[in-house]
């Protein structure tokens, strides 16, 4: 790292970057400057064209048009090591670590250039010291696939900071897998960081993650640059004023319109919700457990209960055992122990199809991978969890218009944009996919519903649509359990929050004001001390 | 309507264009040899298609051809990589020549027909239940399992005919011969055998149970998305089950048709390797059924015309190996240059960009050749 | 019963088996290394019979044995050329490309050996070149073991080469990541196009040196199909030897000696079908899957193709 004093010019410029996709214009003519000892925050909404511009600046893609600037030099980042030479190193969303390979290994991946012997002894000493810098837990010689989420995004960052002379640090959401003890050990290393001279990008579409851990921040709407804040005028300002400006920035003339769905993001707290009459327990889980395996989080004596017209949410860091949970709960595992109870109806042993029929719902986080079957269109989607159910198919045969009409009532309904029920559900946007969803898993009459993650990647209106219908839904008599990584949305939607951490349910709050700061607690927290964590295979 | 003509003379030229590309690339290497191939394409033409008892060998030889592409297109919609056919097919072959002449002895020509076919499909599906358990259960890879059971399904069918099915004459070790007119009967004073009607039955079945039916729209989920079909409540080791057994029963079928159809008797070490030559027509169909049917019959006249083309021009038969392996080759790239055409739509919105492309919708990229991806290592299906 | 041991047999069996094993050992050898890659050669079978029929040419044609080997390398690798541009470069499905080159394999080297030797039918002699002095002088297993040529023991020090390099380099890394997640690989600024094809390459070499040995070592002249199944058996080598590269030799020689016990037994005068003893080590795998298979691990990124920024 340099000990360039921050005065001296920006390190990396970036001018006019265009970059088109089949359909869409992922960035127009988007303008960025990095400077070291710098946190520049790249603000915007889900599909703003953050990522886009990350690639671009990490050689994943290249440009249509515009330049790069690296010390007032132009460049072309033509590679992924292209960028690295230049000393950029990025942490991907996604992560991208080799499961199979040890941390040691991962970090060692490509990082010769060559391809002769690995020198085992001078990475681990490289791994020692950024293992000193970042505070990490973890041996050089773990697998990575058996590492928890957030183990997996230090190394990511070790990795990216892995060649000595590292100048620009990428970070893609990075607090999307942190708790709140997590996220201010980051905004400790963010200042470590900083103070070596390092220029750090933080890309976030969270404004209030902008306005703390950014000392500039750019913002970006539908793929251009609509404004930014150098460090004067972030300085002196108060959060709320700054807020404002920026919701401005993000959403323009909509800023207003979408007030309520703007608020939780801009400002998380309790909503004054309209309360709902409560009817009887009608989903309850007891004591349940699963093994832990490759790839699963096992889960030991989780219990909760849903009423009906109630909505509940369960937080935590993605990967607690949120998704085997919801797993277990619609019938796509079998648990080791514990029972699942629907208006006290002992559904463990019922298949999804069956527990589908009596109205137990499940909306998948994965939309495109599990939820639908891309290369059908969106008429078999719409009844792929009632294939061979009549009316749709008499003796095993489909009847098409059957199925169509079907269909055609949830798009209008649900007001899904696409042109025509006949369209491949692959070419539609990501809100529209999880608006037909939604769709499916209301048809018929819902009685409970476990919806995973069921905003994310949505843009704010979409979002804003999907919470209303739950709302709306619970209104009406519906058990809802919403799962959510977004502490936010969950103080904005629910009536009670659990959380989950390491495979367990840690505690259960009641949703006031002030609530978050007890749910970050009950994130690290462990259920019974001495119980063997499952998530730690 | 018109944009339907439109869209089926795109996918018709599609697939001729492979196969010109192909005669073109043999016929400079014919050439290369010193054989004109001018002759040599009219030989197998003429031979295969035009001479009458040509075009009915031909027919012939395509009934064996359209089961096996009936049972591999159940097998690979579902994902599942079913690549012992051979073995498959000579259990089914073996065990018809086998028992056939007793039972012909027993129960006379029709009782004898069904009851030999009905055995070589159960032998034929049940040669694929431990590749389906061990997939459907356990996740281990199929090509593995079923290359592994058609090899011991060779061994099996050779060791049948060797030992107790070997007949008393002398000779090499075969089979007793079913006289010829005990076998299929003949269709309306041809020479074709009712083996045909069967095939062609078979892949008509097979196209309206994958397109038409809930049970092939299942095993199409499955083989799109092993995730996706949890998620729908399906049983993926059922239907893993159900997809190979199906497949191996057709294919086990074959072996049956072409001993009742053809040979008659099972000579040892019998082994056409239609598997093999079969995979290609079914990818180069698209896992299509109606357009596998097509091929079949274009792959049997290049092969019965191809063989008396060879002979002709004096040299080995195998040169039709080449043909067909380029063919698939060209397919290949061909379908590749159109794939990136569709690609070039950048600034077209989805939904418009989605009307401008062939229906079909393989169109998104992805998916070259057969719509299916699988992946080999990563789906456990059933171990979740 | 003591016929079992005796010289003749153990002689038989151990050299017939030496020579079914080591193309099996070569071609399995590269194809762990593709897989591990992330690249499924189904035509493993076509590049060995490319070099096969190559070396035979050469060899026959320049007398030197040494030439015919370089020469199957050079053939195989070819082949696997056009699998590395169609299907690493151009994405297209490995199953169907591979099928094609064992087909065009198959058919090529048929009917140019048709068209060149059909008459003639050449054969090349025993190999002089390659035998290593001294060692066969041992008795009882020096004649059967170390009558072999350097081939041989190249092939086994190879093995573990590989498994050397896949463990402790740096391009083993890559190699593994290319097969298990390429755009870790990408990520890192490992080019994962140049990585598959140089593992799809080695395949291609190895199995063609396979092949070249099966024809001047073990056939001494060619014949069409002359791998018959090797291809197939040794990818199953491969994907039973998970990645660790030694285990290919167990494979090999597992494979290579049921190829061989019949006819060794036949040598002295015991007279079982080859079949029953081919199907063996099948029905052995087999039987072990079926006990032991909890899950048979293969690389998750095998045969599929990477596109940057698809998922």
């Amino acid at each position: 790292m340099t000990s360039d004093p921050t005065s001296a010019g920006p390190l990396l410029e970036l001018h006019g970057i265009t970059k088109a996709f089949p359909g869409v214009l992922a960035n127009d003519r988007v303008d960025l400057e990095l400077r070291a000892g710098e946190v520049h925050a790249l603000l915007g909404e889900n599909g703003a064209g953050k990522s886009t511009l990350i690639s671009i600046l990490s050689g994943m893609y290249r440009p249509d048009a515009g330049e790069i600037r690296f010390q007032g030099r132009e460049v072309e980042i033509d590679s992924p090591r292209a960028a690295i030479e230049l000393g950029i190193g990025t942490v991907y969303q996604h992560l991208t670590l080799v499961p199979t390979l040890s941390v040691l290994e991962n970090l060692m991946l490509g990082s010769h250039g060559g391809t002769g012997r690995l020198d085992l002894a001078s990475a681990n000493d490289r791994f020692a010291e950024l293992a000193r810098l970042l505070g990490v837990d973890f041996a050089s010689g773990a697998r990575a696939g058996a590492l928890a989420l957030g183990q997996q995004q230090q190394v990511e960052i070790m990795k990216a900071l892995w060649r000595q002379g590292s100048r620009v640090l990428i970070l893609d959401e990075p607090t999307s897998m942190l708790t709140p003890q997590g996220y201010e050990e980051l905004r400790r290393e963010l200042e470590h960081l900083k103070d070596g001279g390092l220029a750090v990008v933080l890309i976030t579409h969270k404004l209030h993650e902008a306005i703390e851990l950014g000392d500039r921040v750019t913002v970006l709407r539908a793929g251009r640059k609509v404004g930014s804040l150098a460090p004067d005028d972030l300085r002196g300002r108060s959060e709320s004023e700054l807020s404002a400006r920026i919701v401005e920035m993000m959403f323009g003339e909509q800023a207003a319109e979408l007030a309520d769905a703007v608020e939780v993001e801009a400002a998380p707290a309790a909503r004054e919700s309209p309360r709902r009459e409560l009817g009887a327990v009608a989903l309850r889980v007891r004591d349940l457990a699963l093994d832990a395996d490759d790839g699963v989080v096992g889960l030991s004596g989780v219990g909760l209960e849903v009423r009906a017209g109630e909505i509940v949410g369960i937080a935590g860091v993605d990967g607690n055992g949120q998704r085997e949970l919801a797993e277990l709960i619609a019938g796509q595992r079998r648990p080791r122990r514990g029972e699942v109870l629907l208006f006290d109806e002992d559904v463990t042993r019922l298949g999804v199809r069956e527990r589908e029929a009596r109205g137990l719902r499940y909306v998948t986080d994965d939309r495109l991978g599990e939820g639908t079957v891309g290369d059908l269109d969106v008429a078999m989607n719409a009844v792929l969890k009632r294939i061979g159910r009549a009316p749709f198919w008499r003796g095993g045969t489909e009847r098409r218009e059957e199925i169509d009409r079907f269909a055609e009532g949830l798009v209008d309904r649900f007001d899904v944009r696409t042109p025509s029920v006949q369209t491949r559900i692959a070419t539609l946007s990501g809100g529209n996919v999880q608006k037909l969803l939604l769709a499916r898993e209301f048809a018929g009459e819902p009685r409970a519903v476990v919806f995973n993650k069921p905003t994310h990647g949505l843009d704010v209106r979409t979002a804003e649509f999907v919470r209303e219908q739950i709302r709306e839904a619970a209104g009406a008599g519906l058990a809802a359990l919403v799962i959510s990584t977004e502490i936010e949305e969950l103080v904005d939607l629910c009536d009670r929050i659990a959380v989950m951490s390491r495979g367990e349910v840690t505690g259960e709050v009641e949703n006031s004001p002030g609530v978050e700061e007890r749910i970050g607690a009950l994130m690290v927290a462990r259920a019974g001390a001495g119980v063997p964590a499952g998530s730690a295979s | 309507m018109r944009a339907r003509v439109v869209a089926i003379g795109k996918s018709t030229l599609i697939a001729v264009v492979p196969i010109v590309l192909a005669l073109v690339v043999m016929g400079i290497l014919l050439a290369a040899l010193g054989r004109d191939p001018f002759t040599f394409y009219a030989d197998m033409f003429q031979r295969g298609l035009f001479e009458w008892q040509g075009f009915q060998e031909s027919i012939i030889r395509s009934a064996p051809l359209l089961l096996i592409a009936a049972g591999l297109i159940v097998a690979f919609r579902a994902s599942l990589w079913n690549l012992g056919g051979d073995g498959q097919f000579l259990l089914g072959a073996a065990l018809t020549a086998g028992l056939a002449p007793s039972l012909l002895d027993a129960l006379g020509v029709w009782p004898m027909l069904l009851i030999t076919m009905a055995i070589a499909m159960l032998v034929g599906g049940a040669w694929t239940i431990i590749p389906a358990v061990l997939r459907g259960r356990y996740g281990v890879n199929e090509i593995i399992t079923t290359l592994m059971m058609s090899f011991i399904g060779i061994g099996v069918a050779n060791v049948l005919v060797k030992g107790p099915f070997r007949t008393d004459v002398g000779g090499v070790a075969r089979t007793d011969v079913v006289p010829f007119d005990e076998r299929f009967p003949l269709l309306f004073g041809t020479r074709i055998h009712l083996g045909f009607v069967i095939g062609l039955i078979a892949i008509l079945a097979v196209h309206v149970l994958m397109t038409r039916t809930s049970l092939g729209l299942r095993m199409r989920i499955l083989g799109a998305s092993p995730r996706a079909a949890l998620h729908a409540g399906l049983n993926p080791l059922r239907l893993t089950v159900i997809a190979f057994v199906l497949s191996g029963a057709l294919i086990g079928l074959s072996g049956s048709v072409e001993i009742l159809g053809v040979q008659g008797s099972f000579r040892a070490d019998f082994n056409p390797a239609y598997g093999l030559l079969v995979i290609p027509l079914v990818f180069l169909a698209r896992l299509n059924a109606i357009g596998s049917l097509a091929l079949v019959i274009v792959f049997s006249v290049i092969q019965i015309g191809g063989e008396s083309a060879a002979r002709e021009a004096d040299v080995t038969s195998d040169v039709l190996l080449v043909l067909v392996g380029l063919m698939l080759l060209f397919m290949a790239v061909v379908e590749y240059l159109r794939v990136r055409r569709g690609l070039g739509m950048a600034f077209v919105p989805p939904e418009v960009a989605d009307r401008l492309r062939p229906p079909g919708g393989e169109g998104g990229g992805g998916a070259q050749a057969g719509e299916p991806r699988p992946a080999l290592g990563a789906e456990k299906a059933g171990s979740r | 019963m003591s016929d079992l041991l005796s010289q003749d047999f153990l002689t038989a069996l151990i050299a017939g088996g030496l020579v079914a094993a080591v193309p099996l050992l070569y071609a399995s050898l590269g194809e762990l290394v593709a897989e591990q890659a992330g690249v499924l050669n189904v035509g493993l079978g076509g590049y060995m019979l490319l070099g096969a029929f190559l070396a035979f040419v050469i060899t026959y044609n320049t007398g030197s044995e040494w030439l015919g080997m370089l020469a199957g390398i050079v053939a195989g690798a070819a082949g696997a050329l056009v699998m590395a541009v169609l299907c690493v470069r151009m994405n297209l499905d490995q199953i169907v490309i591979g099928i094609a080159i064992l087909l065009v394999a198959e058919g090529a080297t048929s009917l140019l050996h048709g068209a060149a030797y059909a008459e003639s039918r050449p054969s090349l002699g025993s190999p002089s070149e390659l035998a290593i002095p001294g060692l066969k002088e041992i008795p009882i297993l020096g004649e059967s073991l170390f009558s072999q040529n350097a081939i041989v023991y190249i092939g086994i020090a190879l093995a573990f080469v590989v498994g050397w390099v896949l463990k402790r380099t740096s391009a083993g890394l890559s190699i593994r990541a290319a097969g298990e997640r390429p755009e870790a690989l990408d990520a890192a600024g490992v080019s994962v196009t140049a990585t598959r094809t140089w593992a799809t390459l080695c395949a291609g070499g190895l199995a063609g040196l396979g092949g070249a040995y099966l024809v001047i070592v073990g056939a001494g002249s060619f014949t069409p199909f002359i791998t018959q199944g090797s291809g197939f058996i040794a990818i199953v080598i491969a994907m039973l030897s998970r990645g660790r590269a030694p285990w290919t030799i167990v494979g090999a020689v597992l494979f290579g000696l049921s190829l061989s016990v019949a006819t060794a037994l036949q040598l002295i005068g015991v007279n079982i079908q080859t079949d029953y003893v081919q199907m063996l080590p099948f029905v052995v795998v087999i039987v072990v899957l079926v006990l032991f298979a909890r899950r048979s691990y293969l690389p998750s990124a095998l045969a599929l193709p990477y596109v940057r920024g698809e998922k």
